[in-house]
């Protein structure tokens, strides 16, 4: 599915990761530890990069636009299966079909009463539910999450989680919490100064060996 | 719907639902007999343009540059002592009427006084543009921090402590705004040859008015050259040298007939039925319902009508323009044209591509609504299309329509309007000048009134179009910091 082979990766002119080697299996489920600056966003990015047209985004810069509805930003994932006119009638007037799918999609999500607010009226954690549903709603195999649940609270978060990767066959997503990580998904990369540092089954790992990823040299 | 959207949404049905009213009663007829040819031939001229067929060119550049250098100087600096005492009421409503009047109006109303002369060309812009930089100024040092100021010691004299710690907060803005109204300057010193003085516009009118349009051509693209060079031959540093040249071509000196000052004051501009000795209030009253009548309610309804259709073609010219110019659309060949199309329409000025428009189709509302909105609806553009360039999307963004409506418009809306409403005012004062065109909005009526030489009449009709642009600069406001837009002001450059 993903494959890098040496690879170094850059963000703004700056080397990030440095000779990478990295494979992702179709169906597994990744979860990417690291303090923030790792380069848990470049791999995300560049993972992108390698399959576009398979890839649900829930990036964590720029995701929604503030001052249209939940409904619209859920839609969004969606745009590139419609005609562009069917898109600006239905920014115009929602229809009546797209309104069943983004509710029912809204209500397991938790933000159905949200459905008509703009999110720059919302919490974080109500954003963070808007962007994860816009990316469920693009219905594509493949889940690239950056910190997709960050400002949602410890319970809810691991049910959010769990929802958005049972509805995709292959997933990379961002985490910082550790347990989240090993609970809810089946493999863990860490990474630090450039490197992998950490690769293995979640099972195989405890919460005490994701330590050193965040301990300072 | 509870979303900011729907906010701007409900603004938006409301301006264009007046546009379009406005645009339904409006007259857009074309009264000209063959516009068609008519436009072949302005074509032509200028593929053909002739810089040898105008005599006088160079003083005309001259006296365009040195009434705009005079102008912005004076009006500069009074700007700035008014905006000291800004906090005064009396101060921002002085400002306030002072801009609301056109250069064009003060130019008609100092002719009576100071004839065709340097004098007239220098106040006509001075006195506009000290009211427009008191407000700017006044804004800008409202905005500024006061810490640096409050954290002296409190026995510095006053005079001290805004030398130190206020001006230097403000004095590069101040810089900047001054540069960009000496653009505008020039063009209102050039379109004031439109009322007789001896700029460019002067021989821009006669030489279109003659059908001559190889030598109008030369004479636009000479104009459009000043304005577009300006930033390599004026720096601030070179002001002194700029100033002593405008004073050395153009001295302030009047064109003045003893007596013409008092005669003005207490003859002219006293209303016609005071002027007999036994005159009494019924008489007035029954001069100013004739007037409010025949010429205010008409010239004002005319003047908003045309406005507001204006206003609503200019927002649609900009929403469908400023993709051009975006980062966010096309690639570097379609920016760079739309940069070219648009610095045409920002820099010619409204009443110029009007009087163009009204010899090609006749004076109906129809030309003033074009000229207006390809202008305005230009800079618009410009200014939004800007914008988009400090937008982030994300990487996964989806592209032409698609990104246009869901991605780019909604982050930009906010800003689109409040430069568009900021705009509302100068085109209320812009369709009134159009009257000196043949178009019957207010200019129409004060521009008779002059010719007539009923100046009591001009100064009824000048404070009715005052009454009007407080009137929509007020809504405008309030319609700005009701939907919480940021002031656009210092941006419109």
């Amino acid at each position: 599915m993903f494959q890098f082979n040496q690879h170094t990766l850059q963000r703004q002119g700056v080397t990030v990761l440095q000779s990478l080697n990295l494979t992702i299996q179709q169906g597994e489920k990744v979860a990417l530890l690291g303090v923030s600056g790792a380069g848990k966003s470049t791999l995300l990015e560049a993972l992108r990069l390698q399959q576009p047209d398979q890839v649900a985004w829930c990036p964590q810069q720029g995701a929604l636009v503030p001052m249209l509805s939940v409904f619209h930003n859920i839609y969004m994932g969606a745009l590139e299966r419609h005609a562009a006119v069917y898109n600006l009638i239905n920014l115009i007037r929602p229809l009546r079909r797209e309104l069943e799918a983004v509710t029912q999609l809204a209500a397991e999500l938790g933000i159905s009463e949200k459905l008509r607010t703009s999110v720059d009226r919302l919490s974080g954690g109500q954003a963070q539910r808007t962007a994860l549903g816009r990316a469920l709603f693009s219905q594509r195999p493949v889940l690239l999450a950056d910190e997709p649940v960050s400002s949602v609270d410890e319970h809810h978060a691991q049910s959010l989680l769990m929802l958005a990767l049972a509805r995709h066959d292959t997933a990379v997503v961002a985490l910082h919490d550790r347990q989240l990580a090993l609970n809810c998904c089946d493999r863990i990369i860490g990474l630090k100064s450039g490197q992998i540092v950490i690769d293995g089954a979640s099972n195989q790992l405890s919460k005490h060996d994701l330590d050193i990823l965040y301990q300072r040299r | 719907m509870n979303t900011t959207a729907s906010g701007f949404r409900r603004t938006t049905l409301w301006l264009g639902l007046a546009g379009l009213l406005a645009l339904f009663v409006a007259d857009i007829s074309i009264t000209t007999r063959d516009p068609g040819m008519e436009l072949g031939r302005i074509s032509s001229g200028f593929l053909s343009p002739d810089f040898f067929a105008t005599e006088q060119i160079g003083s005309a550049l001259g006296y365009t540059l040195s009434f705009a250098v005079q102008g912005v100087t004076l009006g500069f600096v009074s700007g700035f002592l008014l905006a000291l005492l800004w906090r005064w009421r009396m101060i921002r409503a002085f400002s306030a009427t002072i801009r609301a009047v056109h250069e064009l109006f003060w130019g008609l109303l100092f002719l009576q006084v100071f004839g065709l002369s340097a004098l007239t060309g220098l106040l006509a812009i001075a006195i506009p543009y000290s009211g427009i930089f008191a407000k700017v100024f006044g804004e800008f040092l409202e905005e500024a921090d006061r810490a640096p100021a409050l954290a002296l010691t409190p026995r510095s004299d006053a005079f001290s402590v805004f030398l130190y710690a206020r001006l230097p907060l403000v004095w590069q803005h101040m810089k900047t705004y001054g540069a960009y109204r000496l653009e505008c300057a020039v063009r209102a010193s050039a379109i004031l040859g439109f009322i007789g003085l001896p700029t460019i516009g002067f021989h821009l009118e006669t030489a279109f008015r003659q059908g001559d349009y190889s030598s109008g051509a030369a004479l636009l693209y000479l104009f459009l050259g000043i304005i577009l060079s300006i930033r390599w031959w004026f720096r601030p540093s070179l002001l002194p040298l700029w100033i002593a040249a405008a004073l050395l071509w153009a001295p302030p000196r009047a064109n003045y007939t003893e007596g013409a000052l008092s005669r003005f004051l207490t003859e002219d501009i006293i209303p016609a039925p005071m002027r007999q000795n036994d005159w009494q209030w019924h008489q007035l009253t029954d001069w100013l319902l004739m007037l409010a009548r025949e010429q205010i309610l008409p010239g004002l309804g005319n003047t908003l009508i045309l406005g507001m259709a204006a206003m609503l073609m200019t927002g649609i010219i900009a929403l469908l323009l400023f993709p051009l110019i975006s980062s966010q659309f096309g690639n570097r060949f379609s920016r760079a044209g739309g940069h070219g199309l648009l610095v045409i329409f920002r820099t010619l000025p409204e009443f110029l591509l009007a009087f163009v428009f009204v010899l090609l189709l006749g004076p109906s509302m129809l030309p003033g609504i074009l000229a207006l909105a390809l202008h305005t609806g230009a800079i618009v553009a410009h200014l939004s299309g800007r914008f988009t360039d400090s937008l982030t999307l994300r990487s996964d963004a989806s592209g032409g329509l698609n990104r246009y409506a869901f991605e780019v418009l909604p982050r930009i809306y906010p800003n689109f309007l409040a430069f568009l409403l900021y705009r509302w005012e100068i085109i209320m004062r812009e369709t009134a000048i159009l009257g000196i065109l043949g178009i019957t909005t207010l200019g129409f009526y004060i521009d008779s009134a002059f010719s007539e030489l009923r100046t009591d009449r001009a100064v009824v009709l000048i404070a009715a179009g005052v009454a009007l642009n407080l009137l929509v600069d007020g809504i405008s406001r309030r319609l700005r910091s009701h939907l919480r837009l940021r002031n656009g002001l210092a941006d419109q450059n």
